[in-house]
């Protein structure tokens, strides 16, 4: 070890090499090693939650798939008694209700975002967006107790009931009627679902939205602006063309969480067939299933034996539909990030 | 303001740039250079921070002027006050006023998108959007309601010459803006602006993240535009001051504390510390 000589010019504040430093602790020599095996556990477990899952649910349902094979997903009878199930009603109602939440959700939820990050005046922008977080983290069973107690009666007396009442005249309003206003208006619905779950994914797109457009480099829009572009012009054409990719990844998160929420969907879709033969029916008013409700609605009374299998399975197609699309948002997201430097 | 208005019709317009001349007094006693931009009184804060103070200047039309001072000397916030680009920031006021031929760019009745239009603007960053060279382009005129094509085949290629990248971009109009390196896309952004047929053209250390033969074509695109346009140009490189500009400004905390020919600041200024800073003394 080397120290410094009483009689050297150590006092000297300008004298480099002062310090004496340790040899290589254990923490230099292995430190780097044992923090890359730690988070590389950590995200194993991942990893390994998603394949275990996968596993138990196809061990589940082994015997309806076995058993029913495709005719799973393409016939609509559920029907215990006689031990025939076939979900293809479930699929259509959670991709129908996913749909109109989406069509809903969207237009606001870009809109609010622009207005957060564009045009809201700094001391707005700050309780709003704590608002609409707020708005997220509200538990879904509120949402759907709101919905029964509230929305539901008002739906029935403002929208449902005048509409199923007017009497349309040309043939497109009749074709209209007859496809998607069909039915008696009792309140629980596809358009309630839609409604409650355009409300509960509005503050994660509205959320993301906004991040993505707050990360657009402010060169971009002041480049706009000096050419003498308006707000409207610098927003539509600049901003938004910018920020594509991330607009549609946040499109997809929402899609993403209707296209799993339970609690809500099971309290206002109505949970019975809608009474057309095949089980699907594009009426607003209509009530439906949803894999998700349907699954919360049947397995406490589910029997052993098949009859659990098929429930299990939904379980499995739930967990599909929803990877699928999570797939095919990050394809969207790649491919439009790829087209937003405008290359042809 | 108005007085300064009719003293500006009094002035008859350059027909030619005037040779610069070391024993020329300032542009303001100068008969023959016709005052573009007229900055009188100037203050400008930050919410609190006081930036600007009390700031006269006169930019002479058809030439380069050039600020020049070290960094948070509030050069660039000036120039930012010339196309009322400090209006997107929060909390910042400004008093005095600024002409451009004569009329506020301040008044009320101002409106700042066709002020814009007049005064381009160039980044210090390379900013194209996300878009092909030719959309770059033609995004300003087409805001601006140019939709015929054949115009705006035509102001592409005139104004890609006019930035000298017609040459190197002609076969790839309607690829990315992203593609082209740095000094091509800081090229591509004086077209840009060119498109919108500016009289006035700012820059914001244009060269600053650029190498020296991409600094070097745009200073000499600079002496091409100068016949045509006023321009205002921030920089850092003291050099790229004398080599391009007529008239220097050098700022000191906020204060404009010299503004001379260009050849006056570099080789006997007045002000010590404008003599420190152009000398490298400190900065």
């Amino acid at each position: 070890m080397t120290t410094t000589p009483i009689n050297a010019p150590a006092a000297s504040p300008a004298s480099p090499k002062k310090l004496v430093f340790p040899k290589a602790s254990f923490s230099i020599l292995y430190g780097d090693r044992i923090y890359a095996a730690i988070t590389f556990l950590a995200s194993l477990s991942i990893f390994g939650i998603i394949v275990w899952l996968a596993v138990q649910l196809s061990q589940a349902s082994g015997a309806s798939i076995h058993k029913f094979g495709w005719s799973y997903i393409t016939q609509s009878n559920w029907d215990e008694t006689k031990d025939i199930y076939g979900i293809l009603p479930y699929i259509f109602g959670t991709l129908y209700s996913s749909f109109l939440a989406l069509l809903i959700a969207v237009p606001i939820s870009i809109g609010s975002a622009v207005f957060l990050s564009e045009l809201a005046p700094k001391w707005l922008r700050t309780p709003m967006t704590f608002l609409i977080e707020l708005l997220a983290a509200i538990p879904s069973v509120v949402y759907g107790l709101w919905g029964i107690f509230v929305m539901l009666p008002w739906l029935k007396t403002h929208v449902m009931n005048p509409i199923s009442h007017a009497h349309p005249h040309n043939k497109f309003a009749l074709w209209l009627f007859d496809v998607f206003f069909s039915g008696n208006p009792y309140g629980p619905s596809m358009l309630a679902a839609g409604l409650i779950l355009s409300i509960m994914v509005i503050p994660f797109i509205t959320a993301v939205t906004r991040d993505i457009l707050k990360a657009i480099p402010r060169s971009q829009r002041e480049g706009s602006y000096a050419l003498g572009a308006t707000q409207w012009e610098t927003i539509s054409q600049v901003v938004f063309p910018y920020a594509k990719s991330g607009i549609v990844g946040a499109v997809m998160l929402g899609l993403g969480r209707a296209l799993g929420e339970t609690m809500a969907v099971t309290m206002l879709i109505g949970n019975q067939s809608p009474g057309t033969p095949t089980g699907i029916s594009f009426s607003l008013f209509q009530p439906g299933y949803t894999m998700a409700s349907a699954l919360a609605n049947k397995f406490t009374e589910a029997a052993q034996g098949i009859n659990t299998s098929a429930l299990a399975e939904i379980g499995l197609v739930l967990f599909f539909v929803t990877i699928v699309v999570n797939m095919a948002a990050r394809l969207l997201v790649f491919y439009t990030a790829k087209d937003v430097a405008g290359g042809k | 303001m108005t007085n300064i208005a009719s003293q500006d019709k009094q002035t008859p317009p350059a027909l030619s740039r005037p040779v610069v001349n070391a024993s020329a007094a300032a542009t303001a006693n100068r008969p023959d250079a016709k005052s573009k931009i007229v900055a009188k009184d100037v203050d400008f804060y930050y919410g609190d921070f006081h930036a600007l103070k009390k700031i006269n200047i006169v930019v002479p039309e058809h030439q380069v002027t050039a600020l020049i001072g070290p960094s948070g000397c509030g050069k660039s916030t000036f120039l930012r006050t010339l196309n009322r680009m400090n209006d997107l920031i929060d909390g910042t006021r400004l008093t005095g006023s600024i002409t451009l031929d004569g009329a506020d760019i301040y008044d009320r009745s101002r409106e700042v998108v066709g002020l814009r239009k007049q005064v381009g603007m160039v980044f210090q960053k390379p900013n194209p959007f996300p878009m092909t060279i030719f959309d770059n382009i033609c995004y300003g005129p087409r805001i601006h309601g140019i939709r015929n094509r054949k115009l705006l085949d035509e102001v592409v290629e005139r104004t890609l010459r006019g930035a000298a990248l017609w040459d190197e971009v002609k076969d790839k109009l309607h690829k990315s803006a992203f593609a082209l390196s740095g000094g091509q896309q800081q090229r591509l952004c004086i077209a840009r602006v060119l498109a919108v047929e500016p009289d006035v053209i700012l820059m914001d250390e244009p060269c600053s993240a650029l190498d020296p033969n991409s600094t070097f074509r745009i200073e000499q695109l600079m002496e091409d535009l100068r016949g045509h346009y006023t321009i205002v140009i921030v920089t850092h490189n003291m050099q790229q001051a004398a080599r391009v500009s007529q008239q220097t400004g050098f700022f000191l905390r906020g204060e404009l504390r010299e503004f001379d020919d260009t050849s006056t600041i570099f080789t006997n200024p007045s002000d010590e510390e404008t003599e420190a800073y152009v000398s490298g003394r400190f900065g």
